[in-house]
């Protein structure tokens, strides 16, 4: 049976693939039959996603992508690509009156000027096939609504947003599309140091009106469908997945 | 603790800075919610750099007690 949502014979990018839900997409990728590149900070963790890959030929590559010179190092290394799955990120619970010039900088150099610096690398390097599809893993957060602390974390993410309507706009000549996930909270390990109680993590659940926190699977798979040509007349949309929480 | 306790009077915007006192029992203060919890976590994390979760921050009920938790940690 033809399965539209296959990624077999596609080369695909994920970055932050050492937690959480990098993780889960570039397992999910390779399952589906993609070679996969991942790319992350600690070698340990990253290695530790490479043995769970399904199949061969996939690729890692150690990388702090906030360092210019090390991720057009890599850019310059990687094969073309038919996918780009933009996903390291940090959470930071800041309140803007404790906020300082240096924790806009440093989010934002993670959250919005990596990612942005990685797609104009791959695209003067032209490591994007025809029909490429890339996927911005944002956030409902600073896109969909706000939350007390989030002020800066949700700023880098409605950046994104921002940057990958216009980007839509200039690739879509050579058939390359650009979607970003908007995920509400998802279970993972980068909330461990964060600032909410447990209680308050199990009052804020009860916001969510499918009664649960998102899986990294639940974004995984909305991350499968945009990279498979299933998607092949989908660009600029911001996929919400958040369990019903902005309904309310 | 002096300068503890007036950083963390700091966080009030309506608060009269002499219902500060080692004793005070912060989670009683008209003015505390959980916004003024999570600018008080961010203060610590802040000017003394230690990095206090939330779940911790409920073994302390006075600003004294919650001075003893960050000095335990720095």
């Amino acid at each position: 049976m033809n399965n539209p949502f296959t990624l077999f014979n596609k080369t695909i990018l994920v970055t932050g693939a050492s937690s959480g839900i990098g993780r889960s997409i570039a397992i999910n990728c390779s399952q589906m039959g993609a070679k996969v590149i991942i790319t992350g900070r600690n070698e340990n963790r990253l290695q530790q996603t490479y043995i769970d890959l399904e199949g061969n030929g996939h690729e890692k590559v150690i990388a702090d992508l906030t360092d210019l010179t090390q991720l057009k190092y890599m850019v310059v290394q990687l094969p073309k690509l038919d996918g780009v799955v933009s996903n390291a990120g940090i959470v930071k619970s800041l309140i803007t009156q404790a906020s300082e010039p240096k924790d806009v900088d440093d989010i934002f150099k993670i959250n919005t000027f990596a990612p942005i610096n990685l797609i104009q690398f791959l695209l003067q390097a032209k490591k994007l096939n025809r029909n490429a599809s890339i996927v911005f893993i944002s956030s409902i957060s600073g896109v969909y609504c706000g939350a007390v602390g989030g002020s800066l974390y949700g700023s880098t993410k409605a950046a994104i947003d921002g940057f990958a309507k216009a980007l839509a706009l200039e690739v879509a000549l050579r058939g390359i599309r650009v979607n970003t996930i908007n995920p509400g909270m998802i279970d993972t390990n980068i909330f461990d140091d964060t600032s909410l109680s447990k209680e308050q993590f199990d009052e804020d659940v009860k916001n969510y009106p499918l009664k649960r926190y998102g899986k990294p699977g639940d974004v995984a798979y909305a991350a499968v469908y945009l990279l498979s040509d299933a998607a092949e007349w989908v660009t600029g949309s911001s996929l919400l997945i958040d369990g019903g929480y902005t309904l309310k | 603790m002096k300068e503890f306790i007036r950083n963390f009077a700091n966080q009030f915007d309506d608060t009269d800075i002499t219902e500060f006192e080692s004793e005070t029992k912060f989670r009683d203060l008209e003015e505390w919610s959980s916004l003024t919890a999570l600018a008080i976590l961010n203060m610590m994390g802040k000017k003394y750099n230690v990095t206090i979760k939330a779940d911790e921050m409920k073994k302390a009920n006075t600003i004294q007690e919650l001075f003893n938790l960050l000095q335990s940690k720095m």
